[in-house]
């Protein structure tokens, strides 16, 4: 191995920390990897691989168990501070202070480092340029957006030229839109500087434009190489099925993630469903799967070989979160001739804080069963509006009807028949499982027999553990326990706060089945996501920006107005909002 | 009736959960009852205004036979302890600002024959006033023995005090403190207990949770205050039974009373904290604007000064403060045994602090925006 041309040198490397029940928990599980020198490197794989515990090694803030670890040609344990003085490293949540201004926050990172004052001036119109914050220097950085958060830290990270950039899931928790910002940055710096940079992510399309994966899962390393060459792993395993006319997209998609011995990964996309066979499916029973959808070949991506790698590694290390059998249940009231009747109804709904417009004269209908997600950029006026409607923040002004009662004047009413699944972990984490469950039932109105009857069944149904202690459960059982409650008094409607950040793809694949399954039940969903792709599970979308809706309808309507019905969901999500705000500032100009 | 029924069972639902996250964790358990029952030993043994011990330091420069008998009357109270014999006023200074001496006691070198020429013969203590409280107290002392000295030399006074403390004979001080602390170390509990519980839950994110239920805002109001209440109401259990017997001060009056007092007040104290919780969004927040408010709670209440010699001002202010009227009513139905008729008029404050800080949390739950 070449240690001049190797930025970070890896081996058997351990690392283990104090899991929750006492036990010990290897976040990294013996790896040996070699990084280079002079090339942008991913490290990928779903929450909880170990990807931010090696990244704190190579930052030198955590010391390795066992193993070796050499960053820059240094032994990191040794002299963390010799490693620490060439790298620049940016956490996931970097460390803004929220009341200082841009300017104040990269005054005081270079005044950190030992910038100095001859090499600031350049370096910081530079980084404001990349960034694109030139204009908001005297903003208190808490102030920003998410987006532009990021890219001041980013900005903050890189006062001064390092030997090696750490970007720890940069791109978590952002829209496509500054996540494409992001990435143009990163991609300038490697080019004009020659930077070694090694990138944390979920995203496969990130993955996709490094020169160099790494895949890890729990702690161990998949595979490595050229994202070219991982993807060959898949070849010949992909295609596409089109459902028959007037099927939806994700009913067939659904009947292949059931059949996990035959299909490794299927999703909707475009109207159409990707699927990877398993290399030994059998053709027969494969063709009556498919058994009425047009199925042709496609070229494989990373996004296939990585599913792959994950669910031959989950199938020997544990059984794969299975998905939730749902009960069907027939909707109260609805033949299927007024299914048509919306249970949601929203007319010029206005909400202001002070002079600020969150959202600005909305209006939408859901339809009872249908799969209704909200989508847009941070800060657009999703959660605002999601939030009216769950009857947690009043309306300044506008009509909301909910199951048919007016959200204004029978507002516990109301909620009595919605349930909510918050964005992060909103359960007694000090309280067993059955101890939440008959909480929010007995809030819910449920007592005795009927609590009992309710509680049993949904311990069963989202195989739960009662008398486990809910804020100790893995964080897909802390999602099964927020689902379990948010259904327990089988509500009309389920609203979903971005249910699915932070879980990793598998667990995603099986959280959306639940969620088609429950629609399927009669059950109307509202979700909101930014998983773009997620969208194609969904029967209608609404993209919010700056507080206005700019697109609603099918996601196959969405991609029309986007100009292209073919292209995926990120692009047509880029497209209407820069739609949008082209628009809005046209009509600014001319008023 | 049915309606009734499922309202209670809601709100039902809501108490007991609070009860089982207050008692699942052991850490929050111990704060049930450790510190109460350690506050109160604390105060019983430190915070005594009473003298125990008095170092003093002694000039004789008369050395006469008068000066001689004092220091003996002086040193059998058990309290005045000699720190040291001076030779020379110049030393006296020394012993004081040391602290090794509270106070000197000069004896000019005529003291003696002052005395027997039955002239007034001026005795001079010097005193350590960086300790006003406890100076004031030994000089009183020191004045009472030399009035007993006088009278035993047959200097009849022209007037002579006799006095009978009420409700407290020896005027020990533990008794006038104790049973105000039934009230204000509860209130401490109570009002940090509240004021952590609403704002745990925005913080934690379960608030939103809670929001989405049915559950109206006077439900969660019941929910969260009733086993504050309680809470509050074992702390000063705990308090008293510690005060009756362990410091065996004498308890006068009614339990009934001081529980109906105790009700009003803890409502009045979780009014506050759960105001104080519904306007934060952090627990931290809570914790902060908890101790802005505890400090002028306690030194408006009449617990450790009296409120009379406070300005006019302040004066007024106490009467927003129920921990002064609580304490008020603990030591009146305490010690003197006062009948409802007697403390009434302090529940009409208790009841106006509960009736404006409740429905103001309540109101708060809904109406705080993040």
């Amino acid at each position: 191995m070449n240690g001049a041309a190797a930025t970070v040198v890896l081996e058997e490397t351990r690392k283990t920390f104090a899991g929750p029940d006492g036990g010990t928990v290897a976040a990294v599980d013996g790896i040996t990897m070699t990084i280079r020198a002079g090339e942008l490197t991913a490290l990928v794989g779903p929450d909880g691989a170990g990807k931010t515990t090696l990244m704190r090694m190579f930052a030198g803030l955590l010391r390795p168990d066992a193993g070796s670890l050499h960053v820059l040609g240094t032994d990191v344990a040794a002299a963390p501070q010799r490693v620490q003085d060439r790298i620049s490293y940016m956490p996931q949540r970097f460390g803004l202070y929220e009341d200082l201004s841009v300017q104040e926050n990269l005054d005081l990172y270079a005044d950190l480092h030992g910038v100095p004052q001859d090499q600031r001036r350049e370096r910081f119109a530079r980084m404001l340029e990349m960034t694109d914050l030139a204009r908001f220097t005297g903003r208190p950085a808490g102030k920003l957006s998410g987006g532009m958060k990021q890219k001041l830290g980013l900005a903050c990270t890189l006062v001064r030229s390092p030997d090696l950039l750490l970007l720890d899931e940069p791109s978590v928790g952002v829209d496509p839109l500054s996540r494409r910002d992001l990435w143009q940055i990163v991609r300038q710096l490697i080019d004009q500087e020659q930077l070694s940079v090694i990138v944390s992510t979920a995203y496969m399309d990130e993955a996709e434009r490094c020169a160099r994966v790494f895949v890890m899962n729990k702690g161990r390393l998949l595979a490595e190489g050229a994202p070219d060459d991982l993807r060959k792993q898949a070849r010949g395993l992909t295609f596409t099925a089109t459902p028959p006319d007037g099927t939806p997209a994700r009913t067939l998609q659904a009947r292949l993630i059931d059949a996990p011995d035959q299909i490794i990964d299927a999703v909707p996309k475009g109207g159409n469903v990707r699927l990877t066979r398993q290399p030994d499916a059998n053709p027969a029973r494969l063709d009556a799967l498919l058994h009425d959808a047009v199925v042709e070949p496609r070229p494989e991506e990373l996004e296939d070989a990585f599913m792959m790698l994950l669910r031959r590694h989950e199938d020997r290390t544990a059984a794969p979160a299975a998905p939730v059998a749902v009960r069907a249940r027939p909707a109260p009231g609805t033949a299927n001739g007024s299914s048509d009747k919306p249970i949601i109804v929203v007319r010029d709904l206005v909400r202001k804080f002070g002079d600020f417009t969150a959202v600005a004269s909305t209006s939408f209908d859901v339809v009872r069963g249908e799969i209704f997600g909200l989508l847009g950029p941070n800060g657009a006026g999703k959660t605002t509006t999601f939030r009216m409607l769950c009857g947690l923040l009043p309306a300044t002004s506008g009509h909301l009807e909910v199951a048919g009662l007016n959200l204004r004047t029978a507002r516990a009413k109301a909620r009595g028949r919605i349930g909510y699944v918050a964005q992060k972990f909103a359960l007694y984490g000090d309280l067993t499982v059955r101890d939440n469950l008959e909480f929010f039932g007995g809030a819910y109105g449920l007592r005795g027999q009927a609590l009992k009857a309710r509680v049993t069944a949904s311990l069963t149904q989202f195989g739960l553990e009662p008398s486990a202690q809910s804020g100790l459960l893995p964080a897909g059982y802390k999602q099964r326990l927020a689902m379990a409650t948010g259904l327990l008094h089988e509500p009309d409607i389920l609203f979903l706060d971005e249910p699915t950040s932070g879980i990793d793809p598998l667990a995603r694949r099986a959280f959306w089945r639940t969620i088609t399954a429950l629609a399927e039940g009669g059950v109307t969903i509202i979700i909101t996501t930014h998983f773009m792709e997620e969208a194609e599970y969904c029967d209608r979308i609404a993209i919010q920006d700056a507080g206005r809706v700019l697109a609603l309808g099918t996601p196959h309507q969405v991609r029309e107005q986007a100009g292209d019905a073919a292209m995926d969901m990120d692009s047509a999500f880029i497209a209407i909002v820069e739609q949008g705000r082209a628009r809005h500032n046209h009509r600014e100009a001319a008023a | 009736m049915q309606a009734l029924a499922d309202y209670l069972a809601r709100t039902l639902a809501l108490v007991r959960k609070e009860l089982l996250a207050l008692l699942k964790d052991r850490s929050s358990r111990m704060l049930l009852f450790a510190p109460a029952l350690m506050q109160t030993l604390l105060f019983g043994y430190g915070a005594t205004y009473d003298l125990t011990y008095v170092p003093y330091a002694v000039l004789d420069q008369s050395g006469g036979a008068a000066a001689t008998e004092l220091l003996a009357r002086l040193d059998g109270t058990g309290v005045f302890k000699r720190a040291a014999t001076l030779t020379g006023s110049g030393q006296i200074a020394g012993m004081i600002e040391s602290g090794d001496a509270l106070l000197a006691i000069d004896f000019p070198a005529d003291f003696d024959a002052r005395l027997a020429s039955r002239q007034q013969a001026p005795l001079q203590v010097i005193l350590d006033g960086r300790n006003s409280s406890t100076a004031a107290l030994a000089s009183a002392y020191i004045a009472s023995i030399v009035a007993a000295y006088n009278q035993s030399r047959g200097a009849a006074p022209a007037l002579a005090v006799v006095r009978r403390a009420w409700f407290n004979p020896n005027l020990e001080s533990r008794w006038n403190l104790m049973p105000a602390l039934i009230a204000s170390l509860s209130m401490l509990q109570t009002l940090m207990l509240a004021a952590l519980s609403v704002a745990r839950e925005r913080e934690q994110g379960t608030f939103d949770q809670l929001l989405v239920t049915p559950l109206t805002p006077l439900q969660i109001l019941i929910g969260k205050a009733l086993p504050a209440i309680f809470v509050g109401l074992i702390q000063s259990t705990i308090v008293f039974l510690v005060i009756l017997f362990w410091f065996k001060i004498p308890f006068s009056g009614s339990v009934w009373l001081l529980y109906l007092g105790l009700l009003v007040f803890t409502a009045a104290s979780v009014g506050i904290g759960l105001s104080v919780s519904a306007l934060s969004l952090t627990m931290q927040q809570a914790m902060l604007y908890t101790f802005m408010l505890v400090m002028p709670l306690i030194l408006l209440s009449g617990l450790l000064t009296a409120v009379g010699n406070m300005p006019r001002i302040l004066q007024l202010a106490t009467y927003a403060n129920p921990l002064r009227f609580a304490i008020d009513l603990v030591r009146r139905v305490y010690l003197e045994g006062a009948g409802f008729s007697d403390v009434a008029l302090d529940f009409v404050p208790l009841l106006g602090v509960a009736a404006v800080t409740l429905p103001l949390a309540a109101w708060l739950f809904r109406n705080r925006l993040a």
